[in-house]
């Protein structure tokens, strides 16, 4: 990516993250209600009129909703994203403690997926149509059909409950805390990117360089490794750009079934308890996060790709 | 004489539209199935038994019968899993259309929305909406067509960017086509194929998505039964009665493979381009 493309990206990046911004900021107006009544009711208590009255003053729910907008945008981007209601601690506080539980967790799936999906989507593509091949493709098939909450819920009946291998309830303090939520989070994507893989190579393994080069008499292995896998990179780095945002997007089950401190925990147990200002720092952390990861995978074509470098 | 064969020349089409039929007969006779057992009400002093002949799948917390609340919670699942595909195959299709077709501010528009909408990772946004808006299933289909039109919506938009610009289309405008007339009958028949596809292999990632809103207790609300949901309860009892959470995941499981299955059968025979 040249300077140039950089930045119309990163002006591109800006007008989304404004959208972003609104639709978080609209979440509290999509709500049914009251907000400050709703916020009241999921701690238990029966708010009198008057601070019901005294509340939205002071949190100035009646305002214009372009006033109320831009001064939550302005306190956002001095990093005071509100209290929490239900916590009683600032938001910020809050999700920065939970955010390295989550990173850990998506970075192990992320691992695992890639120890798994590289290797048996090479090897399902160059075995096409071979027995090998079907077998991948079978288990590939039944790792995308099968939820993932489900399988979390069986894993942990079947190595935390009756095996008593791994504690049932993981604070995510040590590894052993981390196997079971990260494999769970794994199946699905690593099944979904092992096709993936798989169809990338067997589209490089079907380009004439292929044939010109067995023709030549060049080692297979070395086509394999050389030429076709370097070459298949590239979509792979995309998707893999893609999964990251599903892993940190499919975290909150996997943190629930798991009782597993992170991110997407909190967020579920924010929405049960009204938590405004909680769950609109939620959202806003895990898409900025998910846009800048993206981000960095686009700047990586760089690295990768030759032709990037030399368009400049 | 083609049509004749239609089944016999694609048996694995066959066998998978044979089972999802049986899936959507199950949700409909559910009550001639279960004996007319209620999935509601449950009996007290029954609660929490073992699979037995009675019971085969057993009983849970409130004394109601398994069986019967996976056989009944088919209906949830599959009328509120079509209905979300539904939703954003003609929403997504229609914006999609509009927006390659016309180009210019609306396409802008559209597409900046679609980003926004992207830029959401995974379930997030689906996951903070319906649980503002509060759990219901409806609500949780609100959630899930909201994060989930942009990728029909873009399909759409390049399948007709590919032809808007070709010469029948142009000779067709000269020749004082209405621009409903264009959208109907040239842009939406080149986009269809497509997007019936992706539909056909969406279903059971949709079913899934929705079984997970319910799970974390945004989607269905007790007592309806409800796959996603009845896993939820199960999963306080994993220790003591395993079979809560056993057999409504299988029954998820299984749904998902048929559509799945279904899917990628339809795909190989409209498109057949793709060998896999």
């Amino acid at each position: 990516m040249s300077k140039k493309q950089l930045l119309s990206r990163l002006l591109q990046m800006l007008v989304v993250l404004i959208g972003i911004s609104i639709l978080t900021f609209l979440l509290t107006y999509l709500s049914p209600g009251d907000p400050v009544r709703n916020m009241y009711l999921a701690q238990g208590l029966m708010p009198d009129e008057e601070q019901v009255a005294v509340l939205r003053e002071e949190m100035g729910l009646n305002d214009p909703f372009l006033t109320q907008y831009f001064r939550w945008l302005g306190n956002c981007l001095r990093g005071d994203f509100g209290n929490s209601f239900s916590l009683n601690k600032p938001v910020v506080t809050l999700l920065s403690a939970r955010l390295w539980p989550t990173l850990k967790l998506a970075f192990c799936a992320m691992v695992i997926m890639l120890i798994v999906a590289v290797p048996l989507g090479v090897l399902s593509a160059v075995y096409h149509n071979k027995p090998i091949d079907y077998i991948v493709r079978a288990i590939t098939f039944f790792g995308v059909s099968v939820p993932n909450f489900w399988v979390g819920l069986m894993l942990t009946l079947l190595f935390a409950v009756r095996l008593k291998l791994v504690p049932v309830v993981s604070s995510g303090g040590s590894f052993k805390d981390l196997i079971l939520p990260s494999v769970t989070l794994a199946i699905a994507m690593t099944a979904k990117y092992t096709r993936q893989v798989r169809t990338a190579v067997l589209e490089e393994l079907h380009s004439d360089y292929v044939i010109g080069a067995r023709a030549r008499g060049v080692a297979e292995s070395k086509i394999l490794w050389g030429n076709v896998f370097p070459n298949s990179l590239l979509p792979l780095i995309t998707m893999l750009g893609i999964s990251i945002g599903s892993l940190l997007g499919g975290t909150s089950v996997v943190e629930v079934i798991f009782s597993y401190p992170g991110l997407g925990n909190l967020a579920v147990s924010a929405i049960t308890s009204y938590d405004y200002y909680l769950i609109q720092g939620y959202v806003l952390w895990v898409s900025i996060i998910y846009m800048v990861i993206n981000l960095l995978v686009d700047i990586s074509y760089n690295y990768v790709d030759p032709r990037m470098r030399l368009r400049r | 004489m083609k049509k004749k064969n239609f089944f016999l020349r694609y048996p694995g089409f066959t066998i998978f539209a044979i089972l999802a039929a049986a899936i959507v007969l199950v949700a409909i006779f559910a009550p001639q199935i279960t004996h007319g057992v209620s999935p509601i009400k449950g009996n007290l002093a029954e609660a929490i038994m073992e699979p037995s002949a009675e019971h085969p799948f057993g009983t849970d917390k409130m004394g109601r019968d398994v069986f019967t609340r996976v056989i009944y919670g088919a209906r949830a699942s599959l009328s509120s899993t079509f209905l979300l595909v539904m939703v954003i195959f003609v929403l997504g299709t229609f914006l999609g259309i509009i927006s390659g077709y016309f180009g210019g501010a609306v396409d802008a528009v559209i597409m900046r929305l679609a980003d926004m909408m992207m830029a959401f990772p995974g379930l997030v946004l689906a996951i903070a909406v319906a649980g503002i808006l509060g759990a219901s299933m409806r609500n949780a289909v609100i959630a899930i067509s909201l994060v989930s039109w942009p990728k029909y919506a873009r399909l759409a938009r390049s399948l007709v960017m590919k032809i808007r610009h070709t010469d029948f289309v142009a000779a067709a405008i000269v020749t004082g086509s209405k621009t409903p007339y264009m959208l109907w009958k040239y842009m939406l028949p080149n986009t269809i194929t497509t997007l019936v596809i992706t539909a056909a292999t969406d279903i059971g990632g949709m079913m899934m998505e929705l079984a997970a809103l319910s799970f974390l207790g945004f989607g269905a609300t007790p007592p309806t039964p409800e796959w996603g949901f009845m896993l939820n309860e199960g999963r306080s009892f994993m220790q003591s009665a395993p079979w809560m959470m056993i057999y409504p995941g299988l029954a998820i499981f299984i749904t998902v493979v048929v559509f799945n299955m279904l899917g990628d059968n339809l795909r190989d025979i409209l498109d057949p381009r793709n060998e896999d």
